[in-house]
């Protein structure tokens, strides 16, 4: 008896009917995607191959795209609060009613007092357009969330190198020998990441090494994993960098050619001028030049010394910076046995470390036969590569010592001369920029007043106390005091004080706060209990609100939407028209620059509207003069679609750089290209133009990438960025602490000021550990993003939130064993601020001295469309309850944010915490009264069959 | 029909590199995607925004902690996807007692006719490998189909017919061929990097396997950097006159 | 192993409705019935009752019931499907047998053939069933040699007490059959003492560096598992029992059998027959002891998944 014959199975069914090519929006990758309808419903996503970002792979978060669209958090209308705030309780209102309250309470304050708007867009990946907004608007208080994600990296990196990690820059991954990652776990360039990571293994010539406290995704598959203790990995590089000169393994030509490694600093103690670099009448800095032994052009001179003590022309004493680096770090207070303790990484390890990197920078250098012209034009017949790269992200920016240790990752990286070389850190176009940008913050009192369009972006880079936006005594213009004496540089804003002073009216009180897509009554708030209180607080003498009007933007019932008076709902990321921008956040690779859009790839079934179209039509009703034409019809009549294509920031450059001109034959710059989006869409939705061999290395002194450069509109001139190991800026900061120049610090400032702007990199403590006492908070505790979830969506996902619907605290197998907790127990972790209680999860993995979690996994309940006892609220938690939005104070201290002194930057990872062993109930605190949830937003019970709708399609085939 | 073929003329499956693996759950929610709407559709999820999410999943990520107390260095953290390995002597099929189970003659991919299954879980009980996943609102067991609309699909691009998770798996560690063609790239990966078999003992000779983490990178001793003779220390004046003898050159 | 209610039922209910027919069949072949139609009529209710009840709760496993008729075609490998096919078969001589005894009044002669008939297809769908369980690697609880004859043993115990009941209820004493159970049942849970014993004492078969392959490094153990929810694998397979608690059901069950079979074989003694009422003890106490006994057959049983999950072996 022969057995049966197999059943017939359908190997070849139709997927789609149609195949249409989009940008990822389930997190700040943004990959290529391309989406599979079936009768007009999503059948499968996955990734572009042709994308340069993705190369055809997605993450988890961009394959459950289709649950984003299902979620049942999906708003459905604008809605109008009818209750108090926090309670959740909206009616649904129209759009012309929405837009006609949005426009009116907008329009009174433009008229009076533009400044009384607070406009913040959280993960907002059209800065460029909502900077301008909020430019011809008026307002100077305009961010993003930058302020609370990276600033210290990017700002410390565009101060030094004019690029950074991340969207400036990546590894030469496939060159690459030696890969050192400081403090990344899950990335914004998540694929790319992962991709050159297998690469890099798989080709298994490198060495990769994982400086983190936490032993996660990328540091798992490191070759060698030094768990760090959070906040000191500053001190970790200066050791290395201690090490380098001890042992002479710098580049000095590198030094001398690139970098102001030459150039002369004033020696002049106490006088005006003291660390500032000598320069000429025109104010070129100088070099001292051996031939001749007089003053010369730094920039342009061969022969420049690089040590000892010159007499100037005026009688006054000058130094070299390279000289000033040897005293600096060869001190033995960096040396390795000095920082051992406190890094928690051994003498030993740190030396080796040390003569492995410089081994392959000096032994194993690489060279490519590519000819090149540097800037003098000077040309060279190969390029030379030192093949040792370094990737760094949060877990260096979020403390308060980020930005310079941030600049001391990149002093490391400049003394190998591993910037922008082969198989070392690759800038990506249009980075670099010169050290820092010039572009300056514009909103001082001076330039805002009733209708008037600010002069300039409200964010930028100061690059001396006469760029901050402060008043006559030197008191914050911005409500978020960013680019005031107490963060002089935050060059991302800093969304993450805004409540807290809108809400204490410091430095003045606001009208109306506009968010978008920033969960600040939740996971983007520091001391989040406090801040939901804050923004449900009234004035006592008036009853009103203390932040009397709030409007939202979100596409899904955020907990943020419940503190809302109007709701502006937004569509999702497959609904609308995006555009991935060079002069926004690029996605650009190291061989050449990239952008791209979104196109609808569905209609929305619902009555919203894509906030970029919601705001360009607001420009329109508010009479912005940008966006309306002279005879007051819109400017942008199809909104953002119209936009992406039609507006020009410089002639001939606009937000897309791809088939500009009329015939479309422009890239770069060209005037705008009726058809351009067309011709985006005919190239799966992104532009990627490889730059030729001669552009792709050193492209700071490239001559040929930096005429390219310019031509493209990326640079304003084809000038060399010189790498700065010596930040100048930072010591005219200083300077104006010591007392001198026309803006000078308040009395209160002056030490801090002095204290933090070194223009050298070095290394404090995180504050808060300065500030509580650290035997009565012993560890320390950070999050990390996991890699299948990206901050509070992925909890209304149906799929995502089956891998991560709670989140455990992990404890060290150490501190488990001295407080005597098993898997599974239940903890209170305590801080200065707070203390929750939370499930724990005993790890090996950890720095001996860290508790973590993952980030943002913990959700309000009654928020994202989940039912009341979801697991995101019954044992879910946040940190954030913990972290302070301002540091421990005394009575006396200045109220500072607990930020970066320098930037801004919000400080997640200095949080100390103590940990005793809980009694049940079993579940995670605090809690707070389920949110109702918006009119039509409902819990979707039943169980989920999607899909089912194309199999029956096969069988009736 | 649920007795084996005698042999099979190829031998599909996934070679899966533990050393590259970052754990991202890429391969499991692709795996999910496509599947929702393919050959097994859907994948229910159950209580989908309540209390107790639970769904049919063919792909799933497990995360190991490998301590070592004597060489600490060997300490590790896997993250380790876990899906049907086809098996070439599968007790799943064997079990089954209505023939829905099968593993098919042309390319070893093991299956289960959805029209034929009483749901009686028993082939769930038979895998030590936990592939088996019951849908309960079908009332049917589901499986790694190991993409079979995916892989043979002429509708699709060639270089699209690979299962879903390989496709999208970002770091690479996921690879699919013929195992049982020992020229196949898979097969070669495996004999180089010592690919092996999950729970041998149970004797089911999986196909799929899976390359170990590479061996650590033998650190250099731990001793002082290779300075140059006589030109190292932290003098700061040494230092200084070493930087001028090296520009002067 | 997740203890399902519809599964224990279904082994208990109709392994003891074996058992009962294995001796009713035995004993009229033995000529130890009278052909009473009545006798013959109960006997045959409770056998085939509990037989036909068991399997229709098996059938409440099933996701989809109405397909059951499928699952008797695959008996060459499997042994669920050679259960199906011996129940069902050992329907046919017990339904003859039955018929000649309750609508002909007669239990001999070429009627015993069917008894004997519809008793060794009786042993031969019990055997299957403990296959079922013994044949599967995954957990070596099950994967063993102890599981076919307990089932067996526990099988012909109980169906034995329940023929003896039903005997005594119509003034018969079977006191060979009697003996029989009581002696079955003594070795029953004796031997279930000795496989409580041996499996607490395994040091596992599997383990999770093997599963994992890891152990090479080190000591594995599971950090997080894929999901922070539980699925079906987990439900089905995961099943944990504290051993605390394990242990007072092994006493309760020990206790409940060990008093049956002392109270069955205390009553034959006393009186050269066992009573009604102590047979119905003796059934009772039994039924409690195989519920809780096979509950803890499946609640204990470690399923080799579960080593993805953290278990170290099973």
């Amino acid at each position: 008896m022969s057995p049966p014959a197999e059943p017939h199975v359908e190997t070849s069914p139709v997927v789609a009917d149609e195949v249409r090519t989009t940008t990822c929006y389930m997190c700040a990758c943004r990959c290529g995607i391309r989406v599979h309808l079936r009768n007009g419903e999503i059948r499968y996503i996955d990734g572009n191959p042709k994308h340069p970002v993705n190369r055809g792979v997605l993450c988890a978060k961009g394959s459950a795209g289709i649950m984003q669209q299902m979620s049942p958090a999906k708003l459905i209308s604008p809605l109008k609060r009818v209750g108090p705030r926090g309670s959740g309780e909206f009616e649904e209102i129209t759009w012309d009613e929405a837009l006609a309250t949005a426009t009116e309470w907008l329009g009174r304050i433009r008229k009076s007092d533009p400044r009384k708007l607070g406009f913040f867009t959280g993960r907002d990946q059209s800065q460029a357009l909502t900077g301008f907004w909020a430019s011809q608007f008026g307002t100077p208080n305009y961010a993003a969330h930058g302020g609370f994600c990276s600033v210290n990296m990017a700002a410390a990196g565009l101060y030094t190198i004019g690029g950074s990690f991340w969207e400036f820059g990546e590894p030469d991954w496939d060159r690459t020998k030696y890969l050192l990652m400081f403090g990344v776990a899950e990335d914004h360039a998540s694929n790319p990441i992962k991709s050159a990571l297998g690469r890099l293994k798989t080709r298994g010539e490198a060495k990769f090494v994982s400086i983190n406290p936490i032993r996660t995704g990328y540091s798992a598959i490191a070759d060698e994993w030094l768990p760090i203790r959070p906040g000191t990995d500053g001190l970790l590089v200066l050791a290395l960098v201690h090490e380098l000169l001890r042992t002479r393994q710098i580049d000095l030509e590198y030094l001398v050619r690139y970098t102001n490694a030459a150039w002369l600093v004033h020696e002049a103690p106490g006088e005006a001028h003291d660390g500032l670099f000598v320069r000429d009448s025109e104010g070129c800095p100088q070099g001292w030049d051996t031939r001749s032994d007089t003053l010369a052009d730094a920039r342009s001179t061969e022969s420049l010394a690089a040590t000892g003590t010159y007499t100037l022309p005026d009688g006054g004493r000058a130094r070299p910076v390279l000289d000033l680096v040897a005293h600096r770090y060869l001190d033995p207070a960096f040396a390795p046995e000095a920082v051992a303790d406190r890094t928690g990484i051994a003498a030993a390890t740190i030396r080796r470390i040390a003569g492995e990197i410089a081994a392959v920078a000096f032994e194993q250098q690489i060279t490519l036969d590519i000819p090149w012209t540097d800037w003098k034009g000077e040309r060279h017949a190969q390029m030379t590569g030192r093949p040792v790269s370094v990737h760094a992200m949060r877990g260096i920016s979020a403390h308060s010592n980020g930005f310079q240790t941030c600049r001391a990752i990149h002093l490391l990286q400049i003394l190998l001369g591993s910037i922008d070389c082969p198989g070392g850190f690759r800038y990506k176009p249009p980075y670099p920029r010169p050290a820092p940008p010039p572009l300056k913050p514009s909103g001082r009192d001076e330039e805002v007043g009733p209708g008037q369009v600010l002069p300039g972006p409200p964010l930028g880079f100061p690059s001396g106390p006469e760029d901050l936006l402060v008043d006559g005594v030197g008191n914050a213009c911005r409500i978020d005091k960013a680019f005031s004496w107490e963060h002089p540089l935050a060059a991302h804003g800093m969304l993450h004080t805004v409540i807290t002073n809108a809400w204490r009216g410091e430095p003045y009180p606001l009208d109306t706060l506009f968010l978008f897509m920033a969960n600040m009554s939740w996971n983007s708030a520091m001391n989040t209990a406090e801040t939901m209180r804050m923004l449900t607080d009234r004035d006592e003498a008036s009853g009103e609100y203390r932040i009397p009007r709030i409007i939202y933007s979100d596409a899904y019932a955020s907990e943020m939407v419940a503190y809302a008076d109007l709701v502006l709902p937004d569509t999702t990321y497959l609904e609308r028209w995006d555009c991935v921008s060079l002069t926004d956040r690029p996605i650009s690779e190291a061989d050449g620059p990239a952008d791209a859009i979104r196109q609808p790839v569905l209609q929305p079934d619902r009555d919203v509207r894509p906030f970029q179209d919601v705001l360009i039509e607001l420009g329109h009703r508010l009479g912005l003069p940008a966006f309306c034409q002279g005879d007051g019809a819109p400017a942008y009549p199809e909104g953002y679609k119209d936009y992406i294509v039609k507006r020009e920031y410089a002639p001939g450059v606009g937000p897309l750089a791809g088939w500009r001109g009329t015939d479309g034959q422009s890239h770069g710059r060209g005037a705008p290209n009726e058809n351009q989006l067309a011709r985006y869409i005919e190239n799966d939705c992104h532009w990627f133009a490889p730059l030729p061999d001669e552009m792709r290395f050193y492209k700071h002194a490239n001559a040929a990438y930096l005429a390219h450069a310019h031509d493209m509109g990326w640079i304003g001139n084809a000038a060399p960025v010189v790498l700065q190991i010596y930040c100048e800026p930072l010591q005219r900061f200083r300077l104006a602490a010591q007392g001198h120049g026309a803006k000078q610090p308040p009395a209160q400032h002056r030490d801090r000021v002095n204290t933090y702007f070194d223009p050298l990199p070095y290394w404090y403590p995180p504050f808060e550990e300065t500030h509580v006492d650290e035997t009565a908070f012993p560890l320390h505790a950070v999050t990390q993003r996991p890699m299948a979830m990206y901050h509070s969506w992925g909890s209304q996902n149906a799929w995502l939130r089956q891998i991560h619907g709670w989140n455990p605290l992990f404890v060290p197998v150490r501190v488990a064993e001295e407080l005597d907790l098993e898997d599974g127990d239940w903890v209170w972790v305590e801080s200065h601020n707070g203390r929750i209680k939370s499930k724990i999860k005993i790890t090996d993995g950890c720095n001996a001295d860290t508790v973590w979690t993952w980030n943002a996994i913990g959700k309000r309940r009654g928020a994202w469309g989940l039912s009341d006892d979801a697991p995101e609220g019954a044992r879910g938690f946040l940190l954030n309850h913990l972290i302070g939005d301002r540091l421990p104070s005394k009575a006396g201290d200045v109220p500072y944010a607990n930020a970066d002194p320098i930037t801004g930057q919000a400080a997640w990872f200095d949080l100390r915490v103590r940990l005793t062993k809980a009694d049940a109930p079993e579940a995670s605190e605090p809690q707070f009264p389920p949110l109702q949830r918006p009119p039509r937003v409902n819990k979707d019970a039943g169980p989920l069959r999607y899909g089912a709708q194309f199999k029956q399609d096969l069988n009736h085939r | 029909m649920t007795s084996l073929p005698t042999s099979t003329d190829k031998k599909l499956g996934l070679v899966i590199d533990l050393d590259i693996c970052v754990g991202c759950h890429a391969c499991a929610v692709n795996c999910k995607e496509w599947n929702s709407g393919g050959h097994s559709a859907p994948m229910t999820d159950r209580d989908p925004y309540g209390a107790e999410p639970s769904g049919v999943w063919f792909n799933r990520i497990h995360t190991y902690e490998v301590t070592n107390d004597r060489d600490a260095g060997q300490s590790r953290t896997v993250h380790f996807p876990r899906s049907c390995l086809h098996c070439e002597e599968p007790a799943c099929v064997t079990v089954c007692p209505t023939g829905a189970s099968y593993k098919r003659a042309e390319d070893g991919i093991v299956l289960v006719n959805a029209d034929t299954c009483i749901g009686c879980k028993l082939c769930s009980w038979a895998c030590p490998y936990g592939a088996r996943e019951f849908d309960e609102d079908d009332g049917v067991m589901k499986k790694c189909t190991l993409c079979i609309d995916k892989i043979y699909n002429e509708n699709l691009d060639e270089t699209d017919r690979v299962p879903a998770c390989v496709a999208t798996c970002p770091a690479g560690a996921r690879h699919f061929g013929d195992l049982g063609d020992d020229s196949s790239d898979v097969s070669r990966m495996v004999a180089e990097r010592g690919g092996y078999d999950l729970l041998p003992d149970m004797g089911y000779k999986p196909v799929n396997k899976y390359l170990p983490p590479r061996p650590r990178r033998a650190p250099q001793q731990e001793t002082d950097t290779a300075a140059t003779p006589g030109e190292s220390g932290s003098d700061v004046a040494s230092f200084l006159g070493w930087v001028d003898r090296m520009l002067s050159r | 192993m997740h203890p399902a209610p519809s599964v224990i039922l279904f082994t208990v209910s109709s392994g003891a409705g074996y058992g009962a027919l294995i001796w009713v069949g035995v004993a009229a072949a033995a000529a130890g019935l009278p052909p009473d139609r009545w006798l013959g009529f109960v006997l045959f209710l409770v056998a085939l009752g509990l037989i036909t009840i068991g399997l229709l709760s098996s059938l409440f496993h099933l996701g989809h019931p109405e397909r059951a008729w499928r699952a008797v075609s695959q008996w060459r490998t499997s042994w669920l499907s050679r259960e199906g096919v011996a129940a069902l078969l050992t329907y046919i001589p017990a339904l003859l047998f039955g018929a000649g005894w309750v609508l002909l009044g007669t239990n001999s002669g070429v009627w015993t053939v069917f008894g004997l008939l519809a008793s060794g297809l009786a042993v031969l769908t019990v055997v299957c069933t403990g296959m079922i369980y013994a044949s599967l690697k995954p957990i070596p609880a099950w994967n063993n040699r102890w599981v076919v004859p307990l089932y067996l043993l526990f099988a012909l115990g109980s169906g034995g007490l329940l023929v003896a009941l039903v005997a005594g209820l119509f003034g018969q004493s079977l006191s060979w059959l009697t003996w029989g159970a009581v002696l079955l049942l003594a070795v029953g849970w004796v031997a279930k003492s000795g496989y409580w014993r041996a499996m607490d004492d395994a040091h596992g078969r599997h383990d999770i560096r093997a599963a994992t392959g890891l152990g090479r490094f080190g000591q594995v153990s599971a950090l997080e598992a894929p999901h922070t929810s539980e699925n079906y694998l987990l439900r089905e397979m995961g099943f944990v029992i504290a051993r605390k608690h394990a242990g007072r059901l092994k006493g309760i069950a020990l206790g409940c059998g060990g008093a049956a079979t002392l109270a069955a074989a205390g009553s034959a003694l006393s009186a050269g027959g066992i009573s009604v009422a102590a047979a119905g003890v003796a059934v009772a106490l039994t039924a409690v002891a195989l519920v809780i006994e096979r509950w803890l057959f499946f609640a204990e049983a470690r399923h080799a998944v579960t080593l993805f999950y953290g278990t170290l072996a099973v």
